[in-house]
């Protein structure tokens, strides 16, 4: 393959489209409601009617307002076509020259789509994630082409690192440089690996990008392998993804059949084998050590950091790790050029973010935003809300490890050091509304459940501090706790957080200390008055000296 | 090989180039307490007792697992480590079942002698009770799970030491427990070999030989550390 | 100086730290004339009293009347020393919790019915026979404790070091050796 080779596909895939267009969301969501069969009517319905050669049935990669799937768009006319029934299959079509179908319809002007800056979803809804053409239609693998034949691989390096893009797996550690230093490791072997174990709960970004554009992180990944030097990827997903496996598996075997994965890259020296590993569904396992042990057959749990993975890492190599969507944005900034990215977000955190939107609000799904973005924006204006008439009490980020932000904060840009100031943290793109009814008490005893059910158990601090927090939150819901219990989580809070081994422990914590911060009220209202009779004042022997 | 200078506890001290904290520490005679470290086998950072502070690192260091650094300026033993390190050992205590007075252990075990050294004369924790088993299937060794606190020295000693790899962790957080083999009974565990190298390891009363009765479990770490010695130096010291 | 007003307490326990407290042999002859054993196992009081100057609590917190003793001996004493491995930490007499809730149901079963001759019969009589919690407390989750002597039993020169210290208006301080469960 070589860059005419793309040119000749990209001729070829647009040459034959047709005039009019459905794209039907193929994405796990849209799956799960029925969207295979739908697909099946729209493709009957078109024969039916005898317009096989001028509309095209496309399985697409999510179209976002997954609250209202399954969702079919109808092109040119871009209409959006809401939870759609295989019965409507006849309409839409008969529709799609002139004329309306029954069938409730979308409105892409709504600020939930407009407000949208797509680049790790640019793809997504449009090209047909099972076929490689249409992602090479889509300038697919031109960025790819134009580093291995044009640019050294510490260009390519010194292009993300003057894009200023940072890590989207939650710590947003700045991503050239963590290429640049596994680059400069030294070893005769080096691996890449792609961290798709996406563990948060409510968390379905990295997924949709999976299932949506696959290529696109192949590619992030074959141009990071190229910058690091390393010639074999892993892309640990877990299990519990079977469509964004098979897609995965699907992508893969296309790509090595062109000749873009394997020996000779784009008639390059550049050789890459990327594989699949599965993860079985701990969390802990999007840890990158315990992810590493994990891929090498041994229990997923962390061990302490340094040596970090850039210069020890799998089997004691230099191993880059990074997440999905850092991975997909890394063929549009090769292809645009660092100064493009990096002209969009703030002034420290850079491109876009993808959300998973989810809660008390009234549109759920995944939006893709600027850097920046007032939260308020995100909340009010795309999510629409609380429905029915609620008020929206506090948005929680960061899933487990992150904190929430009250209601009187709506007004903070989303950028890594905005949520951190306020005790949150970006995290990997989940994002919970709460309405008034929300008990933050009872969120954070969740959220403590699940990290304590999530821990690995290697370190004392998580293992029985989790345990330990998460029996003093459930005293303080049962209202059967006293001030000094309050005091005591306090203070395990401190130690878990401050002498855990991993990020898990570390940041467990977090949503207890980011309720007390701003709900505290909802803790102490629940106190009982402390049973445990203190002693006198006057005494003939010292009394009371001691703290219990 | 050339050697690093760095201060513990205000004291100058001088180590090895690939030594870590610990090691440094250790050779000037400043006790920094450990629980998962054990003499001869690789270190996991797990039981976070041996933390220390060093100035101008905003986190703590596992003493175990951080190589020094030359200059570095580290302290074993302020307010605030101690405080974590009794919170660390009443979390134990809490977490599983030890009831001292009927355990085989009794004066000589590491985890007691840690909460006596941090004046731990009672735990502020609720005691958590979990029901745990006792696997008394080996005709020679007993494993009591109330008693363990999962620092999987026994682990590393029967796969590293004796190299028989029969035991490991299963399970996950507070519910993490040692197994034999494919969480088999210990008896029925074929690639158990008996050498009894995990009982000398275990640093609590989880791991006993039977017919030990209350207090008379004494694990005999020289016999390991002569063990480990005579395989990894040549040496044969008693 | 009037003399210290001392009491014993015997609750969930097996009585051995009482006996190590009699293990205090000599001391006790010099304790004699410098407080008034106003309440203990072994001495003549039904009623536990008031204005007590130091209490020490065997044993765990297991039935209705140990708490409501519990707080009783709280509000008449003003200090308070929970005495041994089972007030400090719940030790053999908590094991049942192990089992569950509805431990104490399982308990009774076996003490009474199990392991009786031919006629067992768990002892129920209102008033009579305290209820057994459903769950065995150390001490100081009933109330406030001011110091703790753990050890089972803490030995009785332990136990003379505390009093001693106590008794001369200084602060106990147990660290290192001086502690010591099991
Ligand atoms: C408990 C825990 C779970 C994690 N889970 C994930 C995950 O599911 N996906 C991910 O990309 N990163 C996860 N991380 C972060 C990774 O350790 C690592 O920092 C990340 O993959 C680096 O990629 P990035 O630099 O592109 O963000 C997790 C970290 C911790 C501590
Ligand atoms: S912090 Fe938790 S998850 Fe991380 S190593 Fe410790 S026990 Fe395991
Ligand atoms: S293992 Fe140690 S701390 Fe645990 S019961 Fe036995 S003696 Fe006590
Ligand atoms: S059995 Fe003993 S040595 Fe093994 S993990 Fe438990 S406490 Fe440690
Ligand atoms: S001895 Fe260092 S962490 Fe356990």
């Amino acid at each position: 393959m070589v860059l005419n080779d793309l040119i000749q596909i990209k001729e070829r895939e647009l040459a034959s489209r047709k005039k009019y267009v459905l794209r039907c969301c193929m994405a796990a969501g849209c799956m799960s409601s029925n969207a295979q069969s739908l697909k099946d009517e729209l493709e009957k319905a078109v024969a039916a009617a005898g317009l096989k050669d001028e509309v095209e049935v496309r399985g697409v990669g999510c179209l976002k307002l997954c609250c209202q799937g399954p969702l079919v768009q109808a092109d040119p006319a871009e209409i959006l076509y809401e939870r759609v029934k295989p019965e409507d299959a006849a309409a839409i079509v008969a529709a799609l020259k002139g004329g309306q179908a029954k069938v409730s319809q979308g409105d892409l002007n709504h600020p939930f789509f407009t407000r949208q800056m797509s680049i790790v979803l640019a793809n997504s809804g449009i090209v047909d994630p099972e076929r490689i053409d249409s992602y090479i239609a889509a300038d697919g693998y031109l960025a790819l082409r134009n580093a291995l034949r044009e640019m050294e691989p510490k260009e390519v390096t010194d292009t993300i690192v003057r894009s200023g893009l940072r890590g989207r797996g939650g710590a947003g550690f700045p991503t050239g440089l963590k290429w640049g230093t596994v680059a400069k490791s030294t070893g005769t072997k080096k691996y890449v690996i792609c961290n798709a174990d996406e563990g948060d709960p409510g968390a379905f970004m990295d997924r949709s990008v999976l299932e949506s554009d696959p290529h696109a992180v192949l590619e992030g990944m074959a141009l990071a392998a190229y910058a690091v030097g390393a010639d074999q990827g892993y892309i640990y997903v877990r299990a519990e993804y079977p469509l964004a496996i098979s897609r995965l598996q699907t992508a893969i075997k296309q790509a090595k059949q062109y000749g873009l994965l394997g020996s000779g890259v784009f008639e390059s020296p550049f050789n890459l084998t990327i594989d699949l590993r599965l993860g079985a569904g701990a969390f802990v396992c999007g840890e990158e050590t315990a992810l590493m042990a994990s891929v090498e057959g041994k229990r997923g749990t962390p061990r302490p950091r340094p040596p970090f993975p850039a210069e020890k890492g799998l089997w004691n190599c230099p191993t880059l790790i990074n997440n999905v969507e850092t991975f997909a944005n890394v063929p549009a900034i090769v292809r645009n050029g660092a100064e493009w990215f990096a002209g969009i977000g703030t002034e420290k955190s850079k491109g876009t973010k993808v959300f998973a939107l989810a809660g008390k609000i009234k549109n759920t799904g995944l939006i893709e935003v600027p850097m920046g973005t007032k939260l308020r924006d995100i909340v009010e204006d795309m999510g629409g809300g609380a429905p029915d008439g609620g008020t929206i009490k506090a948005v929680q980020t960061g899933g487990p490890s992150g904190g929430c932000i009250p209601a009187g904060s709506l007004d903070t840009p989303v950028d890594y050091e905005s949520l951190s100031k306020l005790g949150s943290i970006m995290g990997s793109g989940g994002m919970i509304v709460m309405d008034q009814a929300t008990d933050m008490v009872d969120v954070a005893r969740f959220f403590m459940e699940f990290c304590m059910d999530e821990s690995c158990g290697k370190c004392v601090p998580c293992r029985a501090g989790t345990a330990q927090m998460h029996h003093l939150l459930s005293k303080i819901v049962a209202r059967k706790a006293t001030a000094e219990d309050l005091a005591k989580l306090e203070e395990l809070c401190d130690m878990v957080k401050h002498t855990s081994l991993c990020g898990l422990g570390q940041t467990a914590p977090n949503p207890v200390m980011s309720t007390l911060r701003f709900f505290r009220g909802e803790y102490t209202e629940r106190l009982q008055p402390d049973t445990l009779g203190r002693p006198g004042t006057e005494s003939a022997v010292p009394a009371g000296s001691r703290a219990t | 090989m050339c050697a690093k200078t760095l201060t513990i506890d205000g004291n100058e001290v001088s180590a090895a180039d690939d030594a870590t904290i610990l090691d440094a520490a250790t050779e000037a005679g400043i006790k920094i307490p450990t629980l998962c470290h054990l003499e001869g086998v690789y270190d996991i950072g797990a039981c976070r007792l041996c933390l220390v502070e060093a100035v101008g690192i905003p986190k703590l260091l596992p003493a175990c697992t951080t190589k020094v650094v030359e200059g570095m300026n580290v302290r074993t033993d302020t307010e605030r480590i101690r405080k974590y390190r009794r919170i660390n050992l009443e979390l134990l205590f809490a977490e599983r079942n030890h009831v001292c007075s009927v355990c085989v252990s009794n004066n000589h075990c590491e985890l007691q002698t840690l909460a006596y050294n941090h004046g731990m004369d009672h735990v502020r924790y609720d005691y958590l009770f979990p029901k745990w088993a006792v696997d008394t299937t080996h005709p020679r060794y007993g494993m009591d799970h109330n008693r363990c606190i999962l620092c999987t020295r026994c682990v590393r000693v029967c796969w590293h030491v004796e190299g028989a790899g029969t035991l490991n962790t299963a399970g996950r957080g507070a519910r993490s427990q040692i197994i034999a083999d494919l969480i088999q009974p210990w008896g029925e565990a074929d690639s158990c070999t008996s050498c009894g190298k995990c009982v000398m390891a275990c640093p609590t009363g989880a791991l006993f030989q039977r017919g030990a009765t209350v207090g008379e479990m004494e694990h005999d770490r020289e016999k390991l550390e002569f063990i480990i010695t005579a395989r990894e130096k040549k040496q044969w010291i008693p | 100086m009037d003399p210290l007003r001392l009491a014993t307490v015997w609750m969930g326990g097996c009585a051995g730290c009482h006996m190590s407290f009699l293990d205090l042999d000599e001391f006790l002859i010099d304790l004699a004339p410098k407080v008034e054993l106003v309440f203990s196992p072994v001495v003549d009081a039904k009623e536990y009293p008031e204005g007590v100057d130091l209490v020490l609590i065997e044993g765990a917190v297991c039935n209705e009347e140990h708490v409501e003793m519990a707080h009783k001996i709280r509000r008449r004493t003003k200090t308070v020393v929970a005495f041994g491995d089972c007030a400090v930490t719940g030790n053999v007499t908590a094991m049942r919790n192990q089992l569950g809730l509805g431990n104490a149901e399982n308990v009774l079963q076996r003490a009474y019915i199990e392991l009786a001759d031919s006629t067992g019969r768990i002892p129920k009589l209102k008033g009579i026979v305290p209820e057994l919690l459903e769950h065995v407390m150390p001490l100081q989750e009933v109330i406030h404790v001011d110091y703790y002597l753990p050890g089972c039993p803490p030995p009785a020169d332990r136990i003379k070091a505390l009093v001693g210290a106590l008794l001369a208006g200084q602060t106990p301080k147990l660290e290192g050796k001086d502690i010591k469960f099991g």
